[in-house]
């Protein structure tokens, strides 16, 4: 159950398989594991039988479809899909169903997608666990005692643990990657641009970006493929044409050059498991002929405590849309302000209200210049020095995140060491860069992520050299091995 | 002062949904200007262009680029939690106008013009305001749509000066077409800064800010019993709050609504869903190039044709009025004020009774610029060309009128004798007075010819031939 989606497309197209046939398979998996993983906030089984069976009636007619036919996705529940629930697992928007599709949704569904359900996050995409979920604790399918990393931590373990051929999480700080890496999985956080973000809850504005889990590399090529592309309702969406970001996959890498940031590599916050694995990467590109060389980036010993000022104030702005009026909680009260205050209070959780208080502050009269101007302003020097970097390099390399996958309430009481499993991750968003986690190892049979950088649009390149590194190991052929519901209770 | 102007765009400021104003409550919505999470502003260019178009007429200087900024407040009419504006980076800036005083023109500076979108409405229900209202409905069909917000420098030293701005500033919007200017509407709003200042004294005052303001009268009032307040205030001693104040219609004071303390911290920041606003060279020189005259201009051009004043200030309060007397005179030598008569007497006349639209005229131009030529070149008279204007409101041209109902003018001498005999014999008193010299007594004459044939009778024939009738008898 855990085929990647080149895979099954040929088996679809072959007629090995049907639509109908590969939806009841995921949804015994779903059946069987999902008591344990608890991917989905909710699940649309039901609505989907009838568009897979749509869609086999269509193929046999010899009707052209789309690249993405009948396939079973998932998607994070901060991404609008018109019918469903979506929550961004906060109390607030626990009832609120959008009366719109996001492009993303729009694109996916015309390419023949079928979606089975909507995933787990932490509340409001804030968090690197996905425990800041209202409703509860995903799993990680390597380990049910492990978080599946956050916030798209739902999408990660959904995909990780075959629930879905692959899902669709969003990137504000490294909410897909780290995640990905966590699960063992592939997570693609695009440039910033280059996929609407229409209809994604918006956290940061200015540093979002929607992106594919996949099971691999050449997945991550096609699902990009279908959602990249310039949207008429999204001001910030790129233009440029899409390529095809398979075709170039095969290419070999030979005189490509990696830098690898030593302020990133030295950071004491890293696992020495991780580090050692990561030591394996760089050999592995050397033996494929590209070259590695360590270089310095001192504008990221800034980027963390920068992205603490930034995605805070644009997320206390586009959070103050939850006030009780038209949608979502309302707790009543006697007075509007009454109102607005108590709905606020009981439907946003503490992660959230932590950022809302933190934004309101930095931008607050007399604050402004001392904290967002000034994180403008290192952000700026953060593009700068990898502008630098990519005059030399065409890729930057490090481990995703400093630790595997750590135990359930392991940090959830110390936000800072929290915020520092995000530390790889962050700076890429502050320059809206490309960037792809990709499967590089195991310690104590949890995966270890490979994080690749590359320049602004150039999504190709970058998909090629983790082609290259994915069919040169064997990391991403490994599957979870998650105990039934029903075998764990016999 | 700061004036709020609607722009009259099709569609909203950041969606594609409708401005029609009266439309059913809640209709004209969508997910991005009732604020769904997820959904996202994209500008609307035309907005952008009237903007502009206000920037020229006020000479500001047009920023090349400008930035989106949001306010963030809350309130039920405020879909998003904040108001897409401008802040540190307006569209134009620099601007200045010119107001007629009875000393003299003054300069207002304008110290910017930005573009934002407007909130929704609310309906309060169980009362009149929200005073004793049980409970109050949102209407978003006004949410996101265009507003310019025009900021004059403090330049303005008296109630009548706060008014004259705002009419010239409204008159600019309404011949730009940008705004329709209605105050009662509210889709011209005003808030007056106002202080005091001993005499001499180089600094301003504490200002307070007055609100509410529906009319150029009200715009005046307010500042008249504002700034008496404040000389009171002062003179006893008091010190003057900063604080937004009411202006109430009915009993022509301001009335405290927040204090300093209760003010907002907007917490500006610049808008990431939105680009910075470039405005190229070769849009902009499009915009000037088809800047359409303004009021000032229009004035000047006819003064120098010798239109009274009277007929140009009427003119000059409605464009509609004024653009059909421009078309009138378009490209024809006519005497303009006999257009203006028509304009502001006959026509207006039959607007106002419904009879007639200056936007969709059913005498066009054209037909009414030949009824003109046709009395001024004595092809027939006054009387007949008034007799003949329920015909023209039929769409038809003033020469076929002629050739239907057989109107004929009487040209000929011959015709034309027995009518003036007649009439000097039935008048022997004013026969008398012309024969002692009173010669302007020959129009008495003229007017007993045309009335017995009439009209009929060509008024140029008989004004020649009353006179040589009269020196004969």
């Amino acid at each position: 159950m855990t085929l990647p989606l080149e895979i099954l497309s040929e088996a679809l197209q072959s007629g090995d398989t049907s639509a109908e046939a590969l939806l009841s398979a995921m949804r015994s998996r779903v059946d069987n594991i999902e008591g344990k993983v608890r991917a989905f906030v909710n699940t649309h089984f039901s609505e989907a039988y009838p568009k897979a069976k749509h869609m086999d009636h269509l193929r046999k007619k010899g009707e052209p479809l789309g690249s993405l036919a009948g396939i079973p996705i998932a998607i994070k529940d901060n991404i609008c899909v018109k019918g469903m629930p979506t929550t961004c697992s906060s109390e607030i928007l626990k009832n609120y169903r959008p009366p719109y599709n996001a492009t993303v949704v729009e694109k996916l569904e015309a390419a023949g997608a079928i979606i089975v359900g909507k995933t787990n996050m932490d509340e409001f995409a804030m968090g690197s666990s996905t425990e800041n979920s209202a409703f509860f604790n995903t799993r990680n399918p390597w380990n049910l005692e492990r978080v599946p990393g956050g916030s798209s931590g739902g999408s990660a373990a959904a995909v990780a643990a075959g629930e879905a051929v692959f899902a669709l999480g969003s990137d504000t700080g490294g909410s897909i990657r780290q995640p990905a890496s966590f699960c063992g999985i592939v997570g693609l956080k695009p440039t910033y641009g280059r996929v609407s973000r229409y209809g994604l809850v918006a956290f940061g504005s200015s540093l979002d970006q929607i992106g594919p889990l996949t099971r691999s590399v050449k997945d991550a090529a096609i699902v990009l493929g279908v959602i990249a592309g310039h949207d008429p309702k999204d001001s910030t969406c790129s233009t440029l044409p899409v390529p095809d970001y398979t075709a170039g996959l095969n290419k070999d890498i030979r005189g490509c050059k990696l830098a690898v940031p030593k302020e990133l590599y030295e950071n004491p916050g890293v696992e020495e498991s991780v580090r050692k694995s990561f030591d394996e990467a760089l050999k592995t590109y050397q033996a494929l002929g590209a070259s590695c060389e360590f270089i310095s980036m001192k504008s990221f010993d800034y980027a963390l405590s920068t992205y603490y000022v930034i995605a805070p104030a644009e997320a206390s702005s586009n959070l103050e849309r939850y006030d009780g009026v038209r949608y979502g909680l309302r707790v009543p009260a006697d007075t509007l302000k009454a109102m607005i205050c108590n709905s606020r209070s009981k439907g946003f959780g503490q992660e959230v209200k932590r950022r809302i208080l933190t934004g309101v502050f930095v931008l607050s009269a007399g604050y402004y210049d001392a904290y967002y101007l000034k994180a403008q302003q290192v952000r700026t020097l953060i593009t700068r020095e990898y502008n630098e970097a990519f005059k030399r390099f065409d890729a930057i390399i490090t481990p995703t995140a400093p630790t595997v996958a750590f135990e359930i309430g392991e940090k959830s009481s110390d936000p800072i060491a929290m915020y520092l499993s995000d530390i790889m991750t962050i700076p890429v968003n502050m320059a809206g860069l490309p960037s792809i986690s990709i499967p590089c190892g195991f310690s104590a049979g949890l995966p270890i992520g490979l994080q690749i950088t590359g320049k602004a649009f150039e999504e190709a390149a970058l998909l090629k050299i983790a082609y290259a590194f994915e069919q040169a190991t064997e990391y991403h052929k490994k599957e979870p091995d998650v105990p039934s519901v029903s075998a764990s209770e016999e | 002062m700061e004036v709020h102007a609607q722009l009259k765009t099709k569609t909203k400021l950041f969606c594609g949904c409708s401005t029609q104003f009266g439309a059913a409550p809640n209709t004209n919505i969508c997910p991005v200007c009732t604020g769904q999470p997820g959904a996202l502003p994209v500008l609307n260019q035309v907005a952008v262009e009237f903007a502009i178009r206000m920037g020229l007429a006020l000479n500001c200087t047009i920023n090349v680029q400008s930035i989106f900024a949001r306010k963030n407040y809350f309130y039920p009419d405020l879909p998003k939690g904040y108001q897409i504006s401008q802040f540190d980076k307006p569209l134009c800036e620099n601007g200045r106008i010119d107001i007629a005083l009875a000393s003299g023109t003054k300069r207002i500076g304008v110290t910017r013009i930005h573009l934002e979108e407007d909130a929704g409405k609310l309906l309060h229900q169980g009362a009149a305001s929200i005073k004793g209202a049980t409970h109050s409905l949102v209407d978003l069909n006004r949410a996101c749509t265009p507003l310019i917000e025009i900021v004059s420098q403090p330049d303005i030293r008296s109630a009548e000066e706060a008014r004259l701005y705002v009419e010239k500033i409204r008159s600019i919007l309404v011949f730009l077409g940008i705004c329709d200017g209605n105050m009662e509407e509210g889709s011209l709003r005003c808030d007056a800064n106002i202080s005091i200042r001993p005499l001499g004294s180089s600094q301003f005052g504490t200002r307070t800010e007055v609100k509410n303001m529906n009319s150029f009268r009200a715009v005046e009032q307010a500042a008249i019993s504002e700034i008496a307040r404040q000389k009171e205030v002062l003179l006893s001693g008091g010190a003057i709050v900063l604080e937004t104040r009411n202006y109430d219609d009915e009993s022509g004071q301001t009335t405290s609504m927040r204090s300093k303390e209760e003010a907002h911290d907007y917490r500006y920041f610049p808008e990431p869903d939105l680009l910075p606003l470039g405005v190229d060279a070769p849009w902009l020189a499009q915009i000037k190039s088809s800047q359409p005259k303004l009021p000032d201009q229009i004035r000047h051009e006819l003064q120098v044709a010798q239109l009274p004043e009277s007929d140009i200030v009427q003119l000059l309060n409605d464009p509609q009025r004024l653009h059909y007397f421009e078309a009138v005179c378009a490209g024809r030598t006519l005497p303009v004020k006999k257009v203006a008569n028509w304009v502001l007497g006959d026509l207006s006349a039959l607007a106002n009774e419904g009879k007639f639209s200056f936007t969709q005229p059913s005498v066009s131009p054209a037909h009414m610029a030949d009824l003109v030529a046709l009395v001024e070149a004595g092809t027939f008279s006054g009387k007949l060309a008034k007799e003949i204007l329920p015909d023209l409101l039929q769409g038809k041209s003033p020469h076929e009128v002629i050739a239907l109902k057989g109107v004929k003018q009487i040209g000929n001498d011959a015709d034309l004798i027995p009518f003036i005999e007649q009439a000097i014999q039935s008048n022997p008193g004013p026969l008398e007075q012309y024969k002692n010299g009173k010669t302007s007594v020959a129009g008495f004459f003229v007017g007993q010819v045309m009335k017995a044939t009439q009209g009929q009778a060509k008024p140029d024939v008989v004004n020649r031939l009353v006179r040589e009738v009269l020196d004969r008898s």
